[in-house]
């Protein structure tokens, strides 16, 4: 699956025009806890979460993360997005839940992470 | 339980190793061989702006050195997880990084307040976080355990009231015991 798909699964908006949305994303994770995404990715991963701040961005200087989507209509600030662009992070909005967007890309293919 | 987190306490040692680990660990921390190279990072209190900086510039230089990446994700989630703490927890501190060509050994040496029962903040789910740092996502109290969980060697010297010294050490061959 491609971020551009999950774009068109999720309902979703890029939130960085220029970054390349023709990426394989192998799998995903979705999470609040800032340690449990470091515990869990250990392959490159797409995240999903309801986080907003800088140490969101900063985690994908630790670990291998392809992009984020921010769900339930959560939106970084400016500088948040700023960062992302730095490091070629794809990020993306979706108004739907953590919940409903796990599933809808679960049901579309998208396996978990390993942990 | 606030009066106990408060009471006086014995400075305390935890040391922690892989298995198979532990003797080339105590002879590294034994010998006197300087570092190849040394970096230095202060973490201030309360800074989640620029908390995280210092693990990834480790992380880079790692990296331009050659080290394998699953090692380089141990590294920086440790060393991340260890300078989140320090931001969280203390008055502020400073983390030493040295790079020998077959280990990195990180020091976090911070101005207290220090940690009461370290055995308490070793348990997966427990946490001293407020509600600010909980917003941003820390918090969960995994931070410790991920640490541990990650390095070969893990060393914590702290009481209350006084500051606390982490140090782990990570070997750049490939046979961690996870």
């Amino acid at each position: 699956m491609y971020l551009k798909d999950i774009v068109n699964i999720l309902e979703g908006e890029a939130l960085i025009p220029e970054a390349n949305l023709d990426v394989e994303v192998p799998c995903a994770f979705a999470s609040d806890l800032i340690s449990d995404i470091l515990m869990c990715t250990k392959e490159p991963t797409l995240l999903l979460t309801g986080l907003t701040n800088n140490q969101v961005i900063r985690l994908a200087d630790m670990i291998d993360i392809v992009g984020i989507i921010f769900v339930r209509g959560k939106r970084p600030l400016d500088e948040i997005i700023e960062m992302a662009r730095e490091r070629n992070l794809p990020l993306i909005c979706t108004k739907l839940t953590m919940y409903r967007s796990s599933g809808l890309l679960y049901n579309a293919g998208l396996r978990s992470c390993k942990i | 339980m606030q009066d106990f987190a408060a009471a006086k306490s014995e400075a305390a040692d935890y040391w922690h190793f892989q298995p198979g680990r532990e003797e080339c660990s105590r002879r590294h921390l034994a010998s006197l061989h300087e570092a190849d190279v040394t970096l230095e990072s202060l973490i201030p209190e309360k800074d989640f702006n620029t908390a995280g900086r210092g693990s990834a510039e480790v992380k880079n230089l790692l990296k331009r050195l050659g080290v394998d990446p699953e090692i380089l994700r141990r590294v920086a989630v440790a060393a991340y997880e260890a300078e989140i703490n320090v931001a969280a927890h203390s008055k502020g501190g400073i983390m030493t990084s040295s790079i020998y060509s077959d280990l990195i050994h990180i020091v976090f040496r911070d101005k207290g307040p220090g940690i009461a029962d370290i055995a308490q903040a070793m348990v997966p789910g427990f946490s001293t976080a407020d509600d600010m740092v909980r917003e941003l996502g820390f918090g969960a109290g995994l931070g410790l355990p991920n640490i541990q969980k990650n390095v070969d060697a893990l060393h914590i010297h702290s009481a209350a009231g006084a500051s606390t010294l982490l140090e782990f050490l990570i070997h750049f061959d490939t046979n961690h015991g996870q």
